[in-house]
């Protein structure tokens, strides 16, 4: 194919724009949500969160915590208070239930800058990419773990390019542009989804934590997949489709299980026979679609 | 873009391969680990000696109050920021990239604006770790620095130009920094008041240094191991010894011999010359007082 074809075309043409990219609105939509409620504050002095995403509090009430920062200060030998340590088990928590890599889709402020660089890829068909391996980033949150046991430092701190951008929207960039910057450039010309694909620590870490996570996207129509490859085109991740999708004859349940999946939801965006929806990671039999699903425009494909 | 059947193809290619793939593993995988181990080793090395490099902190910013000692503090801060909101006076600042203080952290200017000391500590109960330390609730013991007069060549009252504004918005008045009478000998008639910064008191909040009135301020609040010396740990001094044993521990003191007239004697440490069978009461005054001002100035004959 040489023109430049937009992953989701198929499906524009048969649901619609707006239906085309309704969760990719409603990610947009939180990501710049949840930076408006930490501006609000030094913007406007309307004080409803207060911090940055390494640590904050919500109306003078709920703390939150970055679990990863705090492991990293408790392994330097320090121990957080008991607001600090609940903080961080909320956290914890949520995303263990609503799957961990939710935190790259729909609150990390590095997402928007990355997929910025991966959709001028495909504006400019910018196709070479260095291989790396996707598991780097276990690495990588090995060697974040380490370093604050080494040093005493939270070494990866000076570098951190999703807490330096988050922090210094709030309260001064400095020469964080520089980090992300660098980033951005490394995702355009260097590897497609480079950090946040295969090199972000948190994101690792992130997913470690929703590896048992309830809430998860669902294949349940593939039976009606025409191989359009949409899904696979438009996924930061789409090592994680496969199985779900292709492997029914396998005896491969319907639901997308690797935690590296980061619940975007542009896969049910773009895909215009309705193949996937968010679901929980219950029922999972091979042969089972989920009955509740009933879709009026599509006829079943008869198998 | 692949067509409908590559998928599927793919599939089974890669099925097939498995066996081939089994022989090869064990080299392969070894071969790809320790790359990789290599790349990110090298990594975490340049980014731990930039870490080292870039955690130390210049003299002239300062902590928060509670502050654990700082090459602690960069471990256990983890940049929230919820120092620096929490904050009524807006003094405390997060050091941005580029600036030579480890990233994220909190800092303050003294010059720029001090700590104003609020009684409830905001800054100590907004952090979720110790990197404040939560053990800090009287914010008179707080340590952020301490004050020296670093230019005593310029400091108006080394002049004998009454200035005090240091010792005026010291918040510990009178105590932290205390106003040293002295002889000024230029004019050989009048007194200079020279601001001396006591550091058992002094907690380094920095208004002194903020209300200096030089161009450049001649007292500044520099970080403790700056400011202060150490002594040597093997150094015990005799005196307080002496008063800790209840006594001489090398041999007893031998007695001063005065040559006084008889009926009077002298005592170390405190009365001085003292007329046997005359000790004066609380509130009466010696024949022969301590203070031999008092002596001239008194009326009457000698």
């Amino acid at each position: 194919m040489s023109l430049y074809a937009p992953p989701g075309r198929t499906a524009r043409k048969t649901k619609g724009w707006l239906k085309t990219h309704r969760w990719l609105l409603l990610r947009r939509s939180s990501q710049l949500g949840i930076l408006a409620l930490f501006l609000a504050g030094p913007w406007l002095g309307v004080w409803i969160v207060q911090g940055n995403l390494s640590a904050s509090i919500t109306l003078d009430l709920l703390p939150l915590t970055d679990p990863l920062l705090l492991l990293q200060s408790m392994l330097s030998g320090s121990m957080p208070i008991l607001s600090g340590a609940l903080g961080a088990l909320i956290v914890v928590a949520f995303y263990a239930l609503v799957g961990g890599r939710v935190f790259c889709s729909w609150v990390c402020p590095v997402n928007p800058i990355t997929d910025l660089a991966e959709w001028l890829r495909r504006r400019l068909d910018l196709r070479a990419s260095a291989r790396l391996s996707r598991d780097l980033r276990y690495w990588v949150l090995a060697l974040v773990l380490i370093l604050p046991l080494a040093t005493g430092t939270m070494a990866f701190e000076s570098f951190n390019p999703v807490s330096m951008t988050h922090r210094g929207l709030i309260f001064g960039m400095g020469l964080a542009w520089l980090v992300l910057g660098g980033v951005f450039l490394f995702d355009l010309l260097v590897a497609r989804h480079g950090w946040c694909g295969h090199l972000c620590p948190i994101g690792a870490f992130y997913g470690l934590i929703g590896n048992r996570a309830l809430l998860r996207v669902r294949a349940d129509g593939r039976e009606r997949c025409d191989d359009c490859m949409d899904c696979f085109a438009v996924c930061p991740e789409p090592q994680v489709i496969k199985p779900a999708l292709k492997g029914a004859d396998k005896g491969m349940g319907p639901v997308v299980l690797d935690m590296n999946c980061t619940n975007c939801g542009r896969c049910i965006d773009v895909c215009p026979q309705n193949v996937f929806r968010f679901g929980t990671r219950l029922r999972n039999r091979s042969d089972a679609a989920d009955p509740r699903v009933r879709y009026t425009h599509q006829p079943r494909k008869v198998s | 873009m692949q067509g409908g059947t590559g998928l599927e193809w793919q599939f089974s290619a890669r099925m097939n391969a498995n066996e081939r793939k089994a022989r090869l593993s064990r080299r392969q995988f070894l071969g790809e680990t320790l790359k990789t181990a290599c790349g990110v080793g090298l990594f975490g090395l340049g980014l731990g000696l930039y870490a080292q490099r870039a955690s130390a902190l210049p003299a002239w910013a300062i902590r928060p109050p509670g502050a654990i000692a700082e090459e602690d503090f960069n471990g256990a801060c983890i940049r929230c920021g919820l120092c620096v909101r929490d904050c009524p006076f807006d003094m405390l600042h997060l050091a941005e990239l580029g600036q030579p203080i480890p990233t994220g952290t909190p800092y303050f200017i003294a010059r720029d604006k001090g700590c104003e000391m609020c009684e409830d500590i905001p800054c100590v109960a907004a952090c979720p770790t110790n990197a404040l330390s939560h053990d800090l609730t009287d914010i008179e013991k707080a340590r952020m620095g301490l004050a020296v007069l670093v230019d005593q060549e310029n400091c108006i009252a080394f002049r004998g130009l009454r200035c005090e504004v240091c010792y005026q918005v010291c918040p510990i008045k009178d105590q932290a920094i205390t106003l040293d009478r002295q002889h000024n000998q230029r004019s050989g008639k009048h007194a200079m008041f020279v601001p001396v910064v006591h550091s058992d008191r002094c907690t380094g909040c920095g208004k002194c240094e903020e209300a200096c009135i030089l161009e450049r301020a001649a007292i500044k609040v520099l970080p403790m191991h700056l400011a202060k010396g150490e002594l040597g740990h093997h150094y015990r001094l005799g005196w307080e010894q002496k008063q800790q044993a209840g006594g001489s521990l090398v041999s007893p003191d031998p007695e001063h011999r005065y040559n006084l007239p008889e009926g009077m004697r002298y005592e170390h440490g405190g009365r001085g010359l003292i007329q046997e069978g005359t000790a004066p009461g609380p509130g009466e005054a010696a024949p022969i007082p301590d203070n031999p001002l008092e002596t001239l100035n008194r009326k009457g004959p000698l």
